[in-house]
């Protein structure tokens, strides 16, 4: 990838993490902490991997994103508000009565979502069924979901598993965000899901480990990879940083849903501005 | 009169699928390894490449089938009415029900007549279940030619429909040349001035043979059909409820949130008279032969003949 580009997307993904901070401030709750791990992800796949149109958001051509970890909706908000689909001034009526934005992605109301989710684990059905469909009808679309390394401790994540290694969907993308991170602790003192990479192998993926998910090229070279897996669903399972961008966030399991108070609303914006700056 | 022909309610199921197959090309199934018993073997053995056996993985299957329906398809997701909406119920709600989406699941093997399964497989709870999730569309077809009329409904209506289909052959008591399916209208079978027995299912033909018998005990009971349990025809129960002052609810399912819940709801907010219910009571059901089981859980002709009875004093 080429600097100018590269500084483009780290902007933007600043930008994303902005409206993360502004957006929970405002609504005084909802998910920094996986927000944050996924905004260079969400980042890279609306400014770089999907084909999608803001202006034709229904567009039965375009690709999907599944986010099956719905709870880090304002990291998909903030990155469909920086791609044009709504005002980015929307974000802060998250959660509020009255606005459009859910605490939870909502597919019938907000421009750009396509498939309400929330309840871990369904999600990643729900993207191979869009896969399948594609499959069956000669559609080139691809289908992408992102899941929680916690959430992947919901059975119905295996039963997706299953269905899409058996069925070869190789256009469904997956992205396990590993930020090692869920409500109750550490993933591996809570109930551990590793080993995932030979989890997924096991049920005939293709698996593709991202040991940075804040690097750029790495993201790229892992969606490269993607595309070149025939007769396999892919899944890229991503290290990531909790809070990434927000030093006092960072790695902290508080900050799975809790929202910032003015004082610390403050130091996030300034660390994120001093960020975009230095770009 | 010639012989009474027998269908299970499943085997239309299956049936129809084959026969809407050519008309919606969008039109997929699926199933959870269960296609011989819910029969949607024969939608298979027609068109195996829009056929999709998801396995043992009732969740999964309810979350293909939405995903599938917000990318154009109407997908019918077929298993036992337990798995559908009992195991699948957060799936159905969340993945399905909250978008609107439009699938339509096929849930087979409803009620006590599953038989000799017995309590794990009989599921009297669907009705309850599938009520409560908004913009839910419920139907319960009587016989083989209703059951076939509301598939071929199902694949009209833009939103999640909930289909209950039986496992036991019931009578076919409409004839397929003259019956239209109304979606959300019921069907009164028999006109009645004293009381009015409302059924679903195969209580249906059931509630027409009491209304029979209690003809010649001197008590003219007007029966009515409810397929369509939600929406449901409030006009119909509100209009039974004020010429005749009272009701039966007859159904296969518990007494606890199904058609006699949803007769009650309407009937006292609009015109409160005695509403009692004829169902499975607060219990667990047996192994046995369906038959018998219909007989020993008081869900026959003669159960509703004998509620109305006991009832009538409590007219209204």
């Amino acid at each position: 990838m080429d600097l100018a580009t590269k500084k483009e997307l780290m902007k933007t993904a600043c930008n994303v993490r902005m409206g993360v901070i502004e957006a929970v401030f405002s609504a005084k709750s909802g998910h920094p902490g996986g927000s944050l791990s996924i905004s260079d992800l969400l980042t890279y796949l609306y400014f770089k991997e999907m084909k999608v149109d803001p202006k034709n958001p229904k567009c039965p051509k375009r690709d999907r994103l599944v986010l099956s970890k719905g709870h880090t909706a304002p990291g998909l908000y903030s990155v469909l508000a920086q791609k044009g689909y709504f005002p980015v001034d929307e974000l802060k009526g998250l959660r509020q009565i009255g606005r459009m934005l859910q605490g939870h992605p909502d597919m019938k109301t907000i421009p750009g979502v396509d498939m309400s989710s929330g309840s871990l684990g369904q999600g990643i059905s729900v993207a191979c069924g869009m896969a399948l469909s594609a499959k069956i009808s000669n559609d080139s679309y691809r289908v992408f979901t992102i899941l929680g390394d916690g959430e992947i401790q919901e059975g119905q994540v295996w039963e997706a598993a299953m269905f899409a290694g058996f069925r070869k969907l190789d256009n469904l993308i997956a992205v396990v965000d590993n930020n090692g991170l869920q409500i109750d602790g550490n993933i591996e003192d809570v109930n551990s899901p590793y080993p995932i990479d030979e989890k997924f192998k096991a049920f005939n993926w293709h698996v593709i480990n991202l040991d940075d998910a804040h690097d750029f090229d790495k993201i790229e070279a892992a969606f490269e990879e993607a595309k070149t897996v025939k007769g396999k669903p892919v899944v890229i399972i991503q290290k990531s940083v909790k809070g990434k961008g927000v030093s006092f966030m960072e790695n902290n399991a508080a900050w799975h849903g809790s929202a910032p108070n003015a004082e610390q609303y403050e130091q996030a914006m300034s660390e994120l501005k001093a960020a975009y700056a230095a770009l | 009169m010639s012989e009474v022909v027998k269908k299970a309610t499943r085997q239309s199921y299956g049936e129809a699928l084959a026969e809407l197959a050519d008309k919606y090309e969008n039109l997929v199934v699926l199933d959870a390894d269960l296609a011989r018993a819910t029969q949607t073997q024969v939608f298979w053995k027609k068109c195996p490449e829009r056929f999709f056996d998801c396995g043992i993985a009732e969740a999964n299957m309810m979350g293909i089938a939405a995903g599938m329906a917000a990318t154009g398809k109407i997908p019918f997701a077929s298993t036992f009415a337990m798995f559908a909406a009992g195991r699948a119920f957060e799936i159905v709600r969340n993945s399905i029900g909250y978008p609107h989406l439009n699938v339509k699941i096929g849930a087979t093997h409803a009620g006590i007549s599953v038989g000799e399964d017995g309590a794990t497989h009989q599921c009297n709870e669907d009705i309850a279940l599938m009520r409560t999730i908004p913009g839910m569309t419920i139907i319960n077809p009587a016989d083989d030619t209703e059951a076939k009329a509301a598939v071929a409904a199902a694949c009209e209506i833009d939103g999640p429909v909930y289909l209950r289909f039986g496992r036991l052959a019931t009578p076919i008591f409409n004839d397929p040349t003259t019956y239209k399916f109304e979606l959300g209208k019921g069907i009164e079978l028999k006109s009645g001035k004293d009381v009015t027995i409302i059924a679903t299912g195969l209580m249906v033909n059931e509630s027409v043979e009491a209304a029979k018998a209690l003809a010649e005990a001197g008590i003219d009971a007007r029966v009515i059909n409810i397929h369509t349990i939600k929406p449901i025809d409030k006009d119909i129960i509100i209009k039974a409820a004020k010429e005749t002052g009272l009701i039966i609810t007859a159904e296969e399912h518990s007494v606890i949130g199904g058609l006699g819940s949803a007769v009650a709801d309407v009937v006292t907010e609009n015109c409160p008279v005695p509403v009692i219910k004829v169902g499975v009571n607060d219990e667990f059901g047996k192994s046995g032969p369906a038959t018998k089981l219909l007989v020993k859980y008081g869900l026959c002709a003669e159960n509703i003949a004998e509620t109305v009875k006991k009832s009538m004093g409590l007219k209204k």
